[in-house]
């Protein structure tokens, strides 16, 4: 019986590690700017795609790296200052409509430079190697993924409670004209919360592209769509909510691909009935149950109206 | 004054009408993005290197220049209308394409309107052609193809086959029905799953295969996905060989075997090396284009696709000739008469437009150079 879950239980642990880190950046630029930044998902396509041209024109893989990190922030930090903050008096609706606007320029900008054909993500050693583990064969990625993320995240946690920046993200969150008010240069916590975010999607980019190597133009639609669920899902503005969120997206949808064979084996079903057709089905109905029964997500904080 | 300036108006009104008469369109309704950008790109070569080669037909004694008119699909059913509507408005005399059952199907009705004929080149889904005069193709069908892989994973002993595709594509349902129907008359078991559209996680489904000891993994999907699935099949060291239909055979596919053990065989059209001129010069060509190279995948290895495309470029040209005039109508109605040899094998239509076929190709890659090897010629039985 283990081993047949177990398989599953790890593409699912590995896969939730990478929504998490996308979702931590939904759920940061929401706490603080009530903002759904739809072009998130795409910022982390193009940290994939700037990989592949940075290991094809001769760079080495070690500096690679870095540099597709740092690149990832400045591009989340130039597209807050471009499209996000001429728009901060605007209505919310028109910020989250810009935000859609920055989604398709960045698919269709890569969409150009790609001629829309699928690209190879390079080979990084060490962590494309594959291991054995508990009999379930696969990538080293795949082990590192959960452990770094949660490394990445009490990092983050740390740097929100213990740090001046965070102290001051966490008053703009709670009220932003009063900590406008307090001194608080609030265009510099609004970046540092862009920078964060799409660093993290940076990382989750190279996690995910090393175990899924195709890059197109719309690779970040998917997961983009799965983490912002999970942000959804573990409340929107929390961090510990997105990361445990992401986890059981994750894991249910990969149990959901399996569970046809699962409940074959155990013998209690006489065979096969397709069920993994609809494993996205059961993932969002598992949304709507959430939802319906708390509304605010699974660590969401009470929402009391200000009068 | 004012009357020279007509004078030169009219004359060159007169002059570019002229011009304009002795260019015959040809639409190519391919994708060139999306998830089967690759492929669709790769068919393309084949015309833009036929065209290169007979820029020019004489239709009805005047000598016309052919222009090819690309109107880019998506991949996509929801964006294939507008495409088609493109080729529409522009005034082609036929279409060729596409590359992929679902955007053919999806266009379809839309030259149907304009009585435009098209000729599929490699969508090999019936439903195509089924039910209507205007659309003809040259290759063979998922029928005929669902049979012969599923001869072929029989013949290898195989007794279960894991199969998946993509939700909603009419190419992938297609085919894997096919393939069940076929296997399971001979006696092996059929396990049919499907992914949804943009999934790149696929390590769950090669779990599920594994778990039912599948001797055979069947994906007939895009390119896109079918790297996906070879490079994640390598990563889990999977036991048995992917088996796959036409749209796998591409070099993109390869490049994602080259140095894994996972084996992978394919049905498709054309084995580089049946026709040694057209290979050749295709790759002279190709080499001294860069933009082609790119869009071949970055060396010249002959997709099957390609030569489908020369050859439906050539089928196009005899049907004007045959027509004997630039209207589109003219070209239906001679469509179905038209023979020719072409570098995939002879050509010939038969009642419901579809090419009369009665061999695929059996290839499979080589995991340590990446490139395709033959393996055999299999004929249809009965």
């Amino acid at each position: 019986m283990w081993s047949t879950v177990f398989p599953y239980l790890l593409s699912g642990i590995s896969v939730g590690g990478q929504y998490a880190l996308i979702a931590i950046g939904y759920t940061m630029v929401y706490g603080i700017l009530r903002l759904i930044n739809f072009a998130h998902g795409d910022v982390f396509m193009v940290a994939g795609i700037l990989m592949v041209y940075m290991a094809a024109s001769g760079v080495p893989l070690w500096l690679c790296l870095p540099l597709v990190l740092v690149l990832t922030a400045v591009i989340g930090f130039v597209i807050e200052r471009v499209a996000y903050k001429p728009l901060r008096a605007a209505p919310r609706m028109s910020v989250m409509i810009s935000a859609i606007g920055v989604s398709y320029t960045l698919q269709n900008l890569v969409l150009y430079i790609t001629g829309g054909l699928n690209q190879i993500y390079p080979t990084i050693p060490w962590i494309s190697d594959n291991v054995t583990i508990l009999g379930a064969s696969t990538k080293m990625v795949t082990i590192i993924t959960p452990i770094l993320t949660l490394v990445l995240v009490v990092a983050l946690v740390w740097l929100i409670n213990h740090t001046k920046i965070g102290m001051a993200m966490r008053a703009v969150s709670r009220d932003f004209e009063t900590s406008q008010l307090m001194g608080i240069k609030i265009n510099r916590v609004i970046s540092t919360t862009f920078v964060i975010g799409t660093f993290l999607a940076g990382v989750a980019s190279v996690l995910y592209f090393t175990n899924y190597t195709t890059v197109i133009q719309t690779s970040g639609a998917m997961p983009g769509l799965k983490a912002f669920v999970a942000a959804v899902f573990g409340g929107i503005g929390s961090i510990p909510g997105a990361v445990v969120g992401a986890f059981i997206i994750g894991i249910a949808e990969n149990l959901i691909k399996g569970l046809d064979i699962i409940l074959f084996k155990a013998g209690l079903i006489p065979g096969p009935m397709g069920l993994a057709t609809f494993s996205d089905a059961f993932t969002f109905a598992l949304l709507i149950i959430i939802l319906a029964v708390k509304p605010t997500g699974l660590f969401g904080e009470k929402i009391t109206d200000k009068v | 004054m004012k009357k020279v300036l007509a004078i030169v108006l009219a004359m060159m009104l007169a002059l570019s009408a002229a011009a304009l008469a002795e260019t015959v369109k040809i639409g190519v309704y391919e994708p060139a993005s999306g998830d089967s950008g690759a492929g669709g790109k790769q068919e393309m070569l084949g015309m833009q290197y036929a065209n290169q080669e007979t820029p020019t037909v004489e239709i009805g004694g005047t000598t016309y220049d052919v222009e090819l008119v690309y109107a880019d699909n998506g991949s996509s059913t929801d964006k294939a209308p507008s495409a088609a509507q493109q080729l529409v408005s522009e005034g082609v005399s036929v279409v060729l394409g596409s590359y992929g059952s679902g955007v053919s199907i999806a266009g379809s009705q839309y030259f149907a309107d304009a009585n435009i004929p098209a000729i599929g080149v490699t969508c090999t889904n019936p439903q195509v052609t089924a039910g209507n005069s205007h659309y003809f193709r040259i290759c063979f069908l998922d029928p005929f193809q669902g049979t012969v892989l599923a001869n072929y994973a029989a013949q290898q002993g195989a007794k279960t086959a894991y199969c998946l595709g993509e939700l909603g594509n009419d190419y992938d349902q297609g085919l894997l029905t096919y393939f069940k129907q076929a296997f399971e008359g001979l006696g092996g078991t059929a396990i049919v799953e499907s992914f949804p559209t943009n999934t790149a996680d696929f390590t769950s489904y090669l779990t599920n295969a594994t778990a039912y000891n599948a001797d055979v993994f069947f994906c007939p999907v895009s390119i896109a996905y079918s790297t996906q699935i070879i490079q994640q099949a390598a990563s889990q060291n999977v036991s048995f060989p992917i088996l796959g239909g036409d749209t796998l055979d591409s070099n993109v596919v390869a490049n994602a075997a080259k140095g894994t053990n996972v084996q992978v065989i394919i049905t498709t059209f054309y084995q580089e090396g049946a026709t040694p001129t057209f290979d050749e010069g295709f790759k002279a060509w190709l080499n001294a284009n860069s933009e082609a190279l790119t869009n071949n995948g970055g060396n010249d290895m002959i997709s099957a696709v390609s030569a489908m495309g020369y050859d439906a470029y050539y089928t196009a040209l005899e049907a004007l000739k045959a027509a004997g005039s630039t209207d589109s109508a003219a070209v239906m109605a001679a469509l179905p008469g038209v023979t020719l040899t072409g570098v995939s094998g002879a050509i010939a239509f038969d009642a419901t437009g579809d090419a009369i076929r009665d061999a695929a190709f059996v290839k499979k890659i080589n995991n340590e150079t990446g490139d395709w090897e033959f393996v055999a010629e299999q004929q249809v039985e009965g």
